[in-house]
């Protein structure tokens, strides 16, 4: 397995002086190519300013962040994000297939284009609504579509910044399958950020554990559940509950039950 | 029916004050209002009366009413363009605003006919002095309009763009200028009835041809009939004239979940 994202001391400070504010402190961890994983973290500890980071639409005060090797300086061109608020991150005037093609606009053909955008939106289950506006779906629906929007770009790393928290818990749960399938079915390498404990576990390889504001690191656990999850059995399985009750009490400012730090995750099979 | 109902809605109103004005006129015998069907016989003997092989269309409307269209829409484009362009470019920038707003706001507030005299000394009777005045006086609400358009772009979709990498012409076509559109049509339906407004009032005072010119000269020969046609040709001008930028404002927001609604609150801007 190769590493795909290295993220080296990394720190962020916003404002200066008197009114600076330090949103991230010296975070180091990888992720590895192929890799679901997940950082869950209390709101405002700095999860979202973390994915800024990474991918590149702020420079970092501190440390360094590189992808499948090279340095981020810039927005790197194989990534993509998927923002929380899909209302306001897909184009309300552009149909559905327009926002999925959109950012292959200036790279590829109108006839490419428009068999990857075909090809995304069938694996987020959303064939044939290409000719509709944003708002005649649902919430969910949206979220897909904006999925399916980063994946068309065939990412090397897909960015995720709490992308269900929006949505009922239905809807939520339906997300977090079709997550996980997506991910199984082309190994697509997934940083996905949550506030939510229990969704952490589910999703995630591999479960990094923030601290309050300023974000630290406090733990990187692996998470040993089937690749295949279910949403009944899985949350009712004996490893889900004492990993969900180890995330919480790492939250709620214990020590890891086990030394945890710089476990190197094994992609359970 | 239900067409021919809503039909009969919008307009018997508007037949019934027709129909009022025609007793009022023949039962008072004013000179100065002729009644409506004296006017529509002298609006036929006007612009109606030629032979076929000319279209039946007299040389009143080859020499005024079309040179007069010129005006409107030669200066009303030529405010179109700059005022998006400006507008764009100041929405764009952080600071641009600042400096030019007082300026803005200084211009916009000197009624625009009364810089005709001003423009008749600089450029004196001609076409640059007629489409200077409609260019001055209707340029405002399209600029202004573009820049508040402009800015409404919000920071996720900001980021989505940047995540990208969206080149910049793409960025300002494909997001900025259709965010900017709502707010940029109601500038133009402003800006289209401002326009025609000056048209006239310019031709009133330093033309030798054109509907504004007309109308004068028919009023100074006592000629009410033909003075009264004038000014429901401009009637009908500004109604037509509105009607069809709502069509395309009607297609190209075709997007937005509720047209009706939006333009019926900027109908009176
Ligand atoms: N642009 C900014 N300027 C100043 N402070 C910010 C900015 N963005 C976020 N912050 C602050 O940084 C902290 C972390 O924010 P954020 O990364 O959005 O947290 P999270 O995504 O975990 O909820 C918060 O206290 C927030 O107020
Ligand atoms: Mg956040």
């Amino acid at each position: 397995m190769s590493t795909m994202l290295q993220v080296t001391g990394l720190s962020h400070r916003y404002g200066t002086g008197e009114h600076a504010h330090v949103a991230v402190n010296d975070l180091t961890f990888t992720v590895e190519t192929g890799e679901l994983s997940c950082i869950v973290g209390p709101s405002g500890c700095g999860k979202s300013t973390l994915l800024r980071c990474i991918s590149g639409l702020i420079t970092p005060t501190g440390g360094e962040v590189s992808l499948h090797g090279d340095r981020v300086t810039g927005v790197p061109e194989d990534l993509a994000v998927v923002f929380q608020d899909y209302s306001r991150s897909l184009f309300p005037w552009l149909t559905v297939r327009q926002n999925v093609e959109f950012p292959l606009r200036w790279k590829k053909s109108r006839a490419e284009r428009r068999e990857r955008s075909e090809e995304a939106l069938e694996w987020v289950s959303l064939p044939g609504v290409g000719g509709k506006y944003p708002w005649q779906l649902s919430g969910g629906m949206q979220q897909r579509v904006s999925i399916a929007r980063a994946l068309a770009r065939r990412p090397a790393l897909l960015l995720m910044d709490e992308p269900f928290a929006s949505v009922d818990a239905q809807t939520r749960f339906e997300l977090e399958d079709l997550l996980r399938s997506v991910q199984l079915q082309h190994g697509s390498t997934i940083l996905l950020v949550t506030h939510d404990i229990d969704e952490s576990v589910y999703l995630g390889d591999r479960v990094l554990v923030l601290s309050k504001s300023p974000a630290r690191i406090v733990a990187d656990l692996p998470v040993d559940l089937p690749a295949e999850r279910h949403q009944i059995t899985t949350r009712e399985s004996a490893n889900f509950v004492s990993l969900r009750a180890e995330v919480a009490r790492l939250l709620q400012g214990g020590t890891p039950a086990e030394p945890a730090a710089g476990v190197v995750s094994e992609k359970p099979s | 029916m239900n067409h021919f109902l809503g039909f009969l809605r919008k307009w018997s109103l508007f037949f019934g004050a027709v129909v009022l004005w025609e007793l009022a006129t023949r039962l008072a015998e004013d000179p100065f209002f002729p009644p409506p069907t004296t006017i529509l016989d002298k609006i036929a003997e006007l612009w109606f009366s030629a032979p076929a092989t000319r279209l039946f269309l007299t040389d009143d409307v080859y020499q005024d009413i079309l040179p007069s269209l010129g005006r409107v829409f030669g200066g009303w484009s030529i405010a179109v363009v700059l005022g998006v362009g400006l507008g764009t470019a100041l929405g764009r920038s952080r600071t641009g605003m600042d400096y030019v707003g007082p300026l803005f706001a200084f211009m916009r507030a000197i009624p625009p006919p009364t810089l005709i005299p001003v423009f008749l000394v600089l450029l004196s009777i001609g076409t640059s002095m007629k489409l200077t005045t409609i260019v001055f006086g209707s340029i405002w609400p399209i600029l202004l309009n573009t820049v508040d358009g402009v800015r409404s772009v919000n920071a996720t979709q900001r980021d989505t763009a940047r995540s990208f990498r969206t080149p910049q012409h793409y960025w300002i076509a494909m997001v900025v200028l259709p965010a900017a559109l709502p707010k940029i049509f109601a500038g133009l339906r402003l800006s289209l009835s401002i326009a025609l407004i000056l048209m006239v009032v310019s031709e009133m005072v330093g033309a030798t041809d054109g509907i504004g010119y007309e109308l004068i000269f028919a009023q100074q020969r006592f000629d009410f009939p033909a003075m009264w046609s004038w000014i429901v040709l401009l009637g009908v001008l500004g109604y037509g004239l509105n009607a069809l930028l709502l069509v395309v404002e009607r297609r190209m927001l075709s997007w937005q979940p509720s047209t009706g609604a939006t333009t019926a609150k900027t109908t009176g801007a």
